[in-house]
Formats: structure tokens, C-alpha cells, sequence
């Protein structure tokens, strides 16, 4: 015990590992940051699809946001990169996997931050637009989406905080962001509290500052 | 110029109106009183397709609004629409309100637009609030705008739905003034108020409405001062 309180101040670890989540970290930040503009397009086309008078584009977005917030992204990363690419013979490399599960995962949650926020819209904005004979098509661009983008702005940001999370499961698919070298770390030195420390603040030094910007977005669109 | 032949509109189970014949000639000022629910909004927005006519029809200019070839947003962009609570794009700019339509429905040029729209602010007095966010207007002024940005359409026929009804006392008379401008112009326009000061001033026809049809019409001096139907003098009789 004794031996474990004087190593927190005389581990060699807090600067061993640094290197590693300089490293993590990138990749980290490549795969939220391209799996969720990617969940972004997915998520305004499904999340308007939910908003279809149709009843089978409706169906379609509905089957899709349910399958995916309703298993776990664990569960999907896995089946992507085993089980399709095994069954179609298509071989994703881990990057490749772990984009398109943040994409597929963050496009159906972002679906429903789409669908909530046109929601929101005044139903008045929509008759005006088309009252002055803008196709709805254009009273969508013009008028509801602008008003409605503003407002998707501050669960976005959630969003990405989670997707940014969610990546570290990708160390089971040998995806080599900073939980997986970490990992890997400390398989080969034996000594787990401080890198996974050290592993804690990799992350918090990207989801701290992220909040705090966003809290301060969310202040200055309520005025 | 717009003629209604037994008009039926159904929320659901609910009728809300049940059978409306009524005929706007070029140039008149027609306006539509009546108790809440009694059906006036809404047959105003049947009259702009903002709701499915179940029944019936509806011709403006010789075209029919039941014609399933019709281009609603051809006959949108004629006919204005002005709403109870202005409905104004608060992202936009008071300018960027009324071009807007001329832009992309009318295909105008930016310029020409921009001259098009200074010209209506101006007309209702509000030149100087061109880049002015809606935000910062009072409820009048918005009207105001609404009102450009449906002209700015050239539209052969306005309508307009309680203009009055969601602002202060104080702020009714710019608007008012507004309107009254407009029908000294010879605009077509369908009025449903409140304002009985307006319709027997204004009103070359008032039509009184009454659980979804149209009980009683005639000139505002008829209607006002010697009413046939009982509704109607019960109506006129809580209000004036």
C-alpha cells in the first residue's frame, strides 16, 4: 500500500505513456470526427425521412434508427467487422470498420435530433414559405432548415462527445485509437493505475473543453 | 375573379364548413366576420390550398383549385397570405423576408428584387428597418413586413387572417392604415376580422359566417345596422 502511494508520485508512467496517447488520440479524433460528419448526412436524410408523409420511407428510417439504438454499438462494431465483412467477403481494415459503425451508430440517434428540431419549427414558417409559392423543397432550405440547423446544434455537439467515447470499443476490433494502445501498454508493463489514469485524462482533455464551448454555443442561441 | 361553390372542409369526423357559395369580384373588399369557430380561417386557407377543399370548389381567374394539374405554387404566389401571428423568418433580415419570394419563385435579380422590396417597406413605412432582424420589430411593424412580402408577389388577390387580432391596441392602427392603402389601390383582398370599424368602412361586402356556412351577406351598412338573420343580430349585438 505503502509502495503503491509513493509510485503515484515517482511513476515513470505519466511519461511513457504520453507518446502513446499522442498517437491514440489521433486516430481517436480521425474516426469521431469522420464517422460523424458521415452520421450527419445519414441522419438528416433518415431523420427527414421520418418525417415523410410516406408510409415506406417512413418504415425504412423507423427499422433503421430502431436496429441501432436498440443493440448495443459493441454488438455492431463487431458484426461489421466480422460478420459482414466474412459473409459478403469484403475486407474492411479496422479504420474502415470503426468509421462506419460511428456513422451508422451517431446517423440514428442524429436522425432523431433532425426529426426533433424541424419538429420544433413553427408550423406558421412552413405555410408562409409555401404561401408565398416556394416549393416545399425550398421552404425546407430556406426557411425550416436554417431555423431548424440552429437548433440541432447543442444535442449535435452531445453527440459527437458520445460517438468521441464510443470509439474506445473499437479496441476489440484492434482499431489502434488510444484505448487500444493503452492497452497494450499495459499488457507489456504490467501496471495498470496510472496509464489508465492517464487514459481517463486523454479523454477528458478532449470532452471537457468540447462542453464548455458548447455550453457557451447554447448560451448565445437562446438570446 | 375567385368563386366558391359549395365549399366542405373536414377536420377528421369534424365538418367545419358545410356548404359555402360566395363570389370576390376584382377589386372588392370583401370581409368575412363571424364568431371563433364559426369557420372564417379556414376557409380563407382553402382559398390558398393551405388546407385540402373535401368538397366543392374553388376558381380564381378561371382555374380550378380542384384540378389535380393544377401548379399550387403558380397560384400560391398569386394569391398573398397574410396570418394572424405574421409568420415572419426570424433568421432572415426584414429585406431578405420580402425578397425572397421574388428571388425564387419570381426569378428575379438581386438588384431588382432588392428595389422591388425597398419600394413595399416604403409603402408601409418602413424603409428604415430594412436590415433589421424580426426579432426587434413590435408586433405592428411585422404585420407591416408580412404584408410586403406578400406583395412582393404582385398577387391579384390578398387574404388576410385576423391581421389584427395578436397585437396591442395601440399597434392595430398602423396596420389598419396599411390596409386601408391598399384597398384605395384597388387590391382584391379577402379580410377575416375583428375589426368591425374596418369592415363598414372599408368592406365593399361583408359576409357574416356561422357554424360553417355563410349566413348572412350584403353591404356593411346591411349587415351593421339592419341585420336579417337572428345569428347575426345576436352576433353584432355582444360586440358593437
Amino acid at each position: 500500500m505503502i509502495e503503491n502511494l509513493t509510485e503515484i508520485f515517482t511513476s515513470p508512467h505519466y511519461r511513457n505513456t504520453l507518446p502513446f496517447i499522442a498517437r491514440g488520440l489521433q486516430l481517436t479524433l480521425i474516426v469521431t470526427f469522420t464517422g460523424v460528419f458521415f452520421g450527419f448526412i445519414l441522419g438528416s436524410i433518415f431523420g427527414l425521412a421520418r418525417l415523410s408523409k410516406s408510409k415506406i420511407i417512413y418504415g425504412i428510417a423507423t427499422v433503421y434508427i430502431e436496429l441501432v439504438r436498440g443493440t448495443p454499438i459493441l454488438v455492431q462494431a463487431l458484426f461489421l467487422y466480422f460478420a459482414v465483412s466474412d459473409f459478403f467477403g469484403i475486407n474492411f481494415d479496422a479504420l474502415t470498420a470503426g468509421i462506419i459503425a460511428i456513422a451508422i451508430n451517431a446517423g440514428a440517434y442524429i436522425a432523431e435530433i433532425v426529426r426533433g428540431g424541424v419538429e420544433s419549427i413553427d408550423k406558421g414558417q412552413m405555410e408562409a414559405g409555401r404561401s408565398i409559392g416556394l416549393s416545399s423543397t425550398q421552404t425546407m432550405r430556406y426557411i425550416i432548415w436554417p431555423q431548424a440547423f440552429k437548433r440541432m446544434i447543442p444535442p449535435l455537439g452531445n453527440q459527437f462527445i458520445i460517438s468521441l467515447k464510443d470509439t474506445s470499443i473499437f479496441a476489440v476490433i484492434s482499431l489502434g485509437e488510444v484505448t487500444y494502445l493503452m492497452r497494450q501498454y499495459v499488457s507489456t508493463s504490467g501496471d495498470p493505475f496510472i496509464p489508465y489514469i492517464m487514459l481517463c485524462f486523454a479523454y477528458l482533455i478532449i470532452t471537457v473543453p468540447a462542453m464548455i464551448i458548447l455550453r457557451r454555443i447554447e448560451r448565445r442561441l437562446d438570446v | 375573379m375567385i368563386k366558391v361553390t359549395d365549399l366542405h372542409k373536414s377536420f377528421g369526423k369534424v365538418e367545419v364548413l358545410k356548404g359555402i357559395d360566395a363570389e370576390i369580384n376584382e377589386k372588392e373588399v370583401v370581409c368575412v366576420i363571424g364568431p371563433s369557430g364559426s369557420g372564417k380561417s379556414t376557409f380563407l386557407r382553402c382559398i390558398n390550398l393551405l388546407e385540402e377543399i373535401t368538397a366543392g370548389d374553388i376558381v380564381i381567374d378561371g382555374e380550378s383549385l380542384t384540378d389535380p394539374t393544377i401548379d399550387i405554387n403558380k397560384l400560391r404566389s398569386q394569391v398573398g397570405m397574410v396570418f394572424q401571428h405574421f409568420n415572419l423568418f426570424p433568421h432572415m433580415t426584414v429585406l431578405k423576408n420580402v425578397t425572397l419570394g421574388p428571388l425564387k419563385v419570381k426569378d428575379l435579380s438581386n438588384e431588382e428584387a432588392e428595389k422591388l422590396s425597398l419600394d413595399l417597406l416604403g409603402k408601409v413605412g418602413l424603409s428604415d428597418k430594412a436590415h433589421v432582424y424580426p426579432g426587434s420589430l413590435s408586433g405592428g411593424q411585422k404585420q407591416r413586413v408580412a404584408i410586403a412580402r406578400a406583395l412582393a408577389m404582385s398577387p391579384k388577390v390578398m387574404l388576410f387572417d385576423e391581421p389584427t387580432s395578436a397585437l396591442d391596441p395601440e399597434l392595430v392602427g398602423d396596420v389598419l392604415e396599411a390596409m386601408k392603402d391598399l384597398a384605395k389601390e384597388g387590391m382584391t383582398m379577402v379580410v377575416v376580422t375583428h375589426e368591425m370599424g374596418f369592415a363598414r368602412e372599408m368592406g365593399d361586402r361583408v359576409l357574416f359566417m356561422d357554424e360553417g356556412v355563410v349566413m348572412e351577406e350584403g353591404s356593411p351598412e346591411n349587415i351593421f345596422d339592419n341585420p336579417q338573420h337572428p345569428r347575426t343580430q345576436e352576433f353584432l349585438s355582444k360586440i358593437l
